[in-house]
């Protein structure tokens, strides 16, 4: 038995939900071995053989895999995979693109966003927007399973010394081209990882209005997120999404401001360990998933709370 | 042009859903059912398209148990212009749901085939890349944007880091996001219509397509609830107590 975790990277760096998705690997079996598909991505080779929880990387390069098309993967995973029994890799957007494209040229039912790893063939996974879990079975002789990246620890990214095997690209697929990215930079930590974020909801009332957020993320070295019906009314951009169907987050501390707490956003951040609800409607959801709920009016809560952090001597970063 | 849209019919997303206590599944009898969310913005996309003149005929497709007609019907109310329903019964994972709509996509040959990301009920994200894999046709995922060029669509995508620009042939697979569009409500007098409009019933074994399940669900429980929270009475009592009870900032 030995596992395939499929990398995500930059073509620089290896993307930290790859670390979180080789813990998950490695607790189904230790023999876990990195797939790294890319363009000029040498250093993101060597970084994963640096990974005690790897014991071998498999590299391809062509230039069209610069820009992680699932139609250019799949093919290349589909054959690196016959030495393998299962095939992992991290239920985020990179994850979520590829592997049900794997997972069917292997005929194999897929199992997606784990959330715990029971016994080889046996996986504990959230369902209904986490409103239940599902303790499910793969009986196919091979497995593709997605993992949830902040239910599992990120593993260790030093003290290995994995070889480096080259294997030989597949061909391109010609009927679909990659374009253009559009990311957002920012120097905020990554929403996924931060360990503090502040969301704002419809409560906002509009984009100008996160300014209050954004001050009060400065001051906590916060990732900042936001609800379905902030993002959709423009607010703010879809990356900061939290929810069933945008990111699920498990921060040390989340601070809920202006949201109401649909069971959609509720499933992208009820596992956070302090969860704060500033909130004008007493009756709203949020309250009942918070450790701390305050009820007011949030144009006036927010500058007072920026006013409270100024007073503390000192703040976790 | 002609587009498959593919729509499932799950408990509405309104609905707090019940985890039974036998831990054979959740509560579904007397519980509100409706077309999965993503699954409008679907639709809606190819009606739009229709309506730009850029498509000829939209077909809805489900796959499931009998009543999921009624999902079809939506879609034929909101102006798809005949149904199929593939019929099964029990569960059916999205790789069978694939093979089923492949079947389709073979007789019927459509240009596009739109569907929702991912269905709010087993969160799962798989069909329509499995069905892209299985016909070996382009796959424009979590599209927030789709802009027809002739043969080629640009698909704006949203991935995790931000937006996505990639351009795929037809035919294609795209599967749609929330934000793509804002579905419209059906008319009484187009649900009225829609009635009439012709709907194909198919069995999956008839199709030569096998259901059984290949993940067994073993059993499903409730999360485990948070413990209750208390009110605080000020930012400065919230202040203090994530400072010094909660030890958070």
């Amino acid at each position: 038995m030995s596992v395939l975790l499929i990398a995500e990277h930059n073509n620089k760096e290896v993307r930290p939900f790859t670390l979180n998705a080789i813990t998950a690997a490695s607790q189904i079996d230790n023999d876990v071995h990195v797939l790294l598909i890319g363009n000029n991505c040498e250093d993101v080779a060597k970084s994963l053989s640096e990974m005690p929880a790897v014991k071998k990387v498999l590299h391809a390069e062509a230039a069209h895999y610069e820009n992680y098309l699932a139609e250019n993967f799949a093919p290349l995973v589909v054959k690196v995979s016959e030495n393998y029994t299962h095939i992992v890799s991290s239920a985020n957007t990179f994850g979520k693109n590829l592997m049900p494209r794997v997972a069917a040229h292997l005929d194999t039912s897929q199992v997606s966003d784990i959330i715990k790893v029971i016994s080889p063939d046996t996986f504990l996974r959230p369902i209904y927007a986490g409103n239940a879990f599902a303790t499910v079975k793969s009986n196919d002789t091979k497995k593709c399973v997605t993992i949830r990246p902040t239910s599992f620890d990120p593993c260790e990214t030093s003290g290995g010394s994995a070889s480096i095997e080259k294997i030989e690209p597949t061909e391109e697929f010609t009927s679909s081209k990659f374009i253009k990215r559009e990311e957002v930079k920012s120097d905020r930590p990554e929403l996924g990882t931060a360990r503090v974020v502040v969301s704002g909801g419809r409560g906002m009332q509009n984009g100008e209005n996160f300014k209050l957020i954004t001050d009060i993320a400065d001051k906590l070295n916060a990732a900042i997120g936001a609800s379905r019906a902030a993002v959709d009314a423009g607010y703010i951009s879809n990356e900061h999404q939290v929810g069933q169907t945008g990111k699920v987050v498990v921060p040390d501390l989340y601070i809920a401001v202006g949201i109401s707490g649909a069971i959609q956003h509720l499933a992208g951040m009820k596992e956070s360990k302090i969860i704060v609800a500033i909130n004008k409607d007493g009756e709203a959801p949020i309250f009942s998933v918070a450790d701390y709920g305050l009820e007011a009016d949030l144009f006036e809560a927010l500058p007072q709370f920026l006013e409270e952090l100024n007073k503390l001597n000192s703040i976790q970063k | 042009m002609k587009i498959l849209v593919a729509v499932k019919r799950v408990i509405d997303y309104n609905v707090q859903v019940r985890v039974k206590e036998d831990g054979s599944g959740v509560v579904t009898e007397n519980v509100k059912m409706s077309s999965n969310p993503p699954d409008d913005n679907a639709i809606e996309e190819a009606v739009k398209i229709k309506e730009a003149g850029k498509a000829t005929e939209i077909i809805a497709i489900t796959v499931g148990e009998e009543k999921s007609q009624e999902t079809v019907r939506k879609a034929l109310a909101v102006g798809a212009d005949r149904g199929i329903l593939i019929k099964t019964e029990g569960t059916v994972e999205p790789l069978a749901v694939a093979k089923a709509i492949q079947k389709i996509v073979d007789k019927e040959k459509p240009d596009l085939v739109f569907m929702g990301k991912q269905a709010i009920d087993d969160d799962c994200n798989q069909t329509g890349q499995m069905l892209s894999a299985l016909l070996n046709w382009p796959q424009a995922t979590f599209a927030s944007k789709i802009e027809i060029k002739d043969k080629v669509l640009e698909v704006t995508r949203e991935i995790d880091e931000g937006l996505e620009t990639i351009e795929v042939n037809v035919p294609a697979i795209v599967t749609c996001d929330l934000r793509l569009n804002e579905p419209r409500y059906a008319s009484l007098p187009n649900i009225m219509k829609a009635k009439k409009k012709p709907l194909e019933i198919l069995s999956a074994s008839e199709l030569g397509i096998d259901t059984t399940p290949r993940v067994q669900q073993i059993k499903v429980e409730e999360p485990p609830k948070r413990k209750a929270g208390i009110k605080v009475a000020s930012v400065a009592e919230l202040v203090s107590k994530l400072k010094n009870e909660a030890k958070v900032i």
